[in-house]
């Protein structure tokens, strides 16, 4: 069989964990606020996923407990920043810190333990087209609700009068507050959005990817996340171009390795981290290319007199 | 009615009692949480924080574990302080320990009395050589060193991998990856017999010391200080924010180093594929804890590396797993979080606005 539909069907399930991550935080930045606990959040969404998952039988369930807990961390990051107005960097790390521990603990009975994988669908008909159904066709079903997901996130940040104000609070909260628009409020349901996507993310790892709980699986990803919505400009379009990219990265090496490359894994393994250190010098090169498109107010508290 | 108020000035009483109510803030998490988990809280405390340092032996694991805790907590609250978010401690403490590694297996048998100076000072010179990237790249292309520090620490573990499973394994090692033990020559020797701790916590000690000259006393570390309080009047100052960056983040490669090497060369004794349970991370948070000054970092790194006695008490005791001290670190640091609000805030008592004092007016009306 032809190694490369192989090849872009691994790329397309590598890619969508750092799509709802990444899209999640392309919200959470735009509203100002700077969320780097995604990391925390998907392993906390990993292994509730995989526990109610593994409790239940039903993938769904899983996911919507996935997001569940991801949205509960959230709100404590939440209540931290917005109501306490804590560092938005250094809540973050916490976060981070703390769902890999709370993770590892909870988690500590469920590794090793067997799932079923969340299976590809089948449409009748276009599934069956060689090449071409294999390519498009034949994904689990959170493969295409990313596209949909990328396409509403792309609408409500450009479109929607709600991603207007949002947007307007990420760049002056202290303006939005004055024409009478509630800073708290969005900035929360922001939060809580990517929250919610990081949970998902998380569970995509460990019920389709993986599918099983390992102790810090995610090994990164968040933070690759974090990395891609830098990369994209905050841009929704360039970000999934970004996680496509990225996930054909992590899939090359797999593929390296299984072609036999004289090449230690070790150093085929690094080829994501280094790749997101080298498209990060390129895109924070040029000053101006992140003053005129990272959100002026991102990571700053901000505190109404009133 | 209590109101939040901002202070005049920072409450410098709430500075140093805010890490105190956010431990008590975890433990009384911690208890309700063995309470849940069906075992005897008041058992499990004296399990967790008391019988692992009642013994001499106990105590010297205390100040080993304080060891490399001590170590990237004093390089990492320096560069906190200067706004430079350095967190991939761990990959520098690893670079230091592969280069301090490297150079004892270069040693091999030998007893060249030069093995172990030379040794520590490749680790520290690693562990530099690792934070020099994060450095060049921030300073040179505006890369945010948070994501550029992280991603190392992936790589520095995948370096180290290789070289166990490869170039530098032990070739008598029935295939465990892991390199030959070291010779007497390159391993520390003991400081309290006894006990496993080595000259390492007298140079992370000292170091301190040194550490709190720097910041209080030269103009290095003034500079620095202004940077993280005010980068404007920093800047107006006329203050290199490279300058700064550069000597925050070699700093913290130079004591992350040196505490990979102190490991590799001290406890564990060989190369081996995991040297660290994550200490560069949960030097963040004795960082933090220790309020960024040099003498409170040693205090954190105390109450740090108790949390991993007491974890490991907690899985060989209770069944628990060792996880849990991960999960007392991030309370730990969300309770710290919090507690700090009270040092720009304060509690307020505000006069309750009640129904009732509205309603004189009315009754003279009504009796009118």
């Amino acid at each position: 069989m032809n190694p490369i539909v192989p090849m872009i069907a691994s790329t397309v399930v590598a890619a969508t964990p750092l799509i709802y991550a990444a899209l999640g935080e392309t919200v959470v930045e735009r509203s100002g606020v700077l969320n780097l606990g995604i990391e925390g959040m998907m392993l906390i969404g990993a292994v509730t996923g995989f526990a109610t998952t593994y409790a239940t039988g039903s993938a769904a369930l899983g996911f919507l407990a996935a997001a569940c807990a991801a949205v509960a961390l959230s709100l404590l990051f939440g209540f931290l920043t917005l109501n306490l107005q804590t560092n938005q960097v250094a809540t973050g790390l916490a976060l981070t810190l703390f769902g890999i521990g709370l993770s590892a603990f909870v988690g500590y009975n469920y590794a090793g333990l067997p799932v079923n994988r969340l299976t590809p669908i089948t449409i009748p008909g276009l599934t069956a087209i060689p090449v071409v159904g294999d390519l498009l066709f034949h994904y689990d079903i959170m493969v295409y609700l990313s596209i949909a997901l990328f396409v509403g996130v792309q609408w409500f940040l450009t479109k929607s009068r709600t991603g207007l104000t949002l947007r307007a609070i990420g760049e002056s909260p202290s303006v939005a507050h004055s024409i009478g628009k509630s800073v708290l409020k969005t900035r929360y349901l922001a939060v809580m959005f990517g929250g919610a996507m990081a949970g998902i993310a998380g569970a995509y790892l460990s019920l389709v990817q993986t599918p099983m709980w390992v102790e810090g699986m995610s090994a990164g990803k968040g933070w690759i996340a974090l990395a891609l919505v830098v990369f994209g400009t905050w841009k929704p379009t360039r970000i999934v171009v970004g996680a496509y990219l990225f996930g054909g990265v992590t899939q090359f090496q797999l593929f390296a390795q299984g072609f036999g490359l004289p090449i230690p894994t070790e150093f085929l393994s690094m080829l994501p981290y280094a790749a997101t250190i080298i498209v990060l010098v390129i895109i924070c090169r040029d000053p101006k290319t992140i003053l005129l498109n990272q959100p002026a107010s991102l990571g700053r508290s901000f505190h109404s007199a009133a | 009615m209590l109101k939040l108020e901002r202070r005049a000035t920072p409450s410098s009483i709430m500075s140093v009692a805010s890490p105190l109510l956010a431990a008590v803030g975890m433990l009384v998490t911690g208890f309700v949480l063995f309470k849940v988990l069906g075992k005897d809280p008041v058992e499990a405390f004296y399990l967790f924080f008391v019988k692992p340092v009642s013994t001499t032996y106990g105590i010297g694991e205390l100040l080993l574990k304080t060891t490399p805790l001590l170590l990237c907590g004093l390089g990492l609250a320096l560069g906190f302080r200067a706004n430079v978010w350095n967190i991939g401690a761990e990959g520098q403490l690893t670079m230091g320990a592969i280069a301090g590694g490297g150079v004892a297996l270069w040693f091999g048998d030998s007893e060249s009395a030069f093995a172990m100076p030379l040794m520590l000072l490749a680790g520290v010179l690693g562990g530099m050589a690792w934070a020099a990237i994060p450095a060049f790249l921030r300073t040179r292309f505006n890369t945010n060193e948070i994501l550029v520090t992280l991603m190392l620490v992936y790589i520095s573990q995948l370096v180290l991998s290789w070289l166990v499973h490869g170039p530098w394994r032990d070739p008598q090692g029935l295939n465990y990856p892991q390199s030959q033990g070291f010779g007497d020559a390159e391993t520390m020797s003991i400081l309290i017999s006894g006990t496993r701790v080595t000259w390492g916590i007298v140079y992370a000690l000292g170091l301190a010391l040194v550490a709190w000259i720097f910041s209080q006393k030269t103009f290095a570390g003034f500079r620095m200080q202004v940077a993280g309080l005010a980068p404007a009047a920093a800047a107006y100052a006329g203050f290199s924010e490279k300058r700064n960056i550069w000597i925050a983040l070699m700093i913290c490669g130079a004591t992350a180093g040196l505490a990979g090497v102190c490991e590799v060369a001290g406890p564990i004794g060989r190369l081996q594929q995991q040297i660290s349970p994550g200490y560069g991370f949960a030097a963040i948070i004795v960082a933090w804890i220790g309020r960024l000054h040099p003498i409170g970092v040693v205090f954190g790194a105390l109450l740090m590396s108790l949390l991993y006695l007491g974890g490991e008490a907690a899985q060989m005791g209770m069944g628990l797993p060792s996880a849990i001290t991960g999960l007392f670190q991030g309370l730990l640091l969300f309770y710290l979080l919090a507690a700090d609000l009270f040092i720009t805030f304060r509690l307020k008592r505000v006069a309750p606005v009640e129904a009732n004092t509205l309603k004189p007016p009315v009754q003279a009306e009504t009796a009118a």
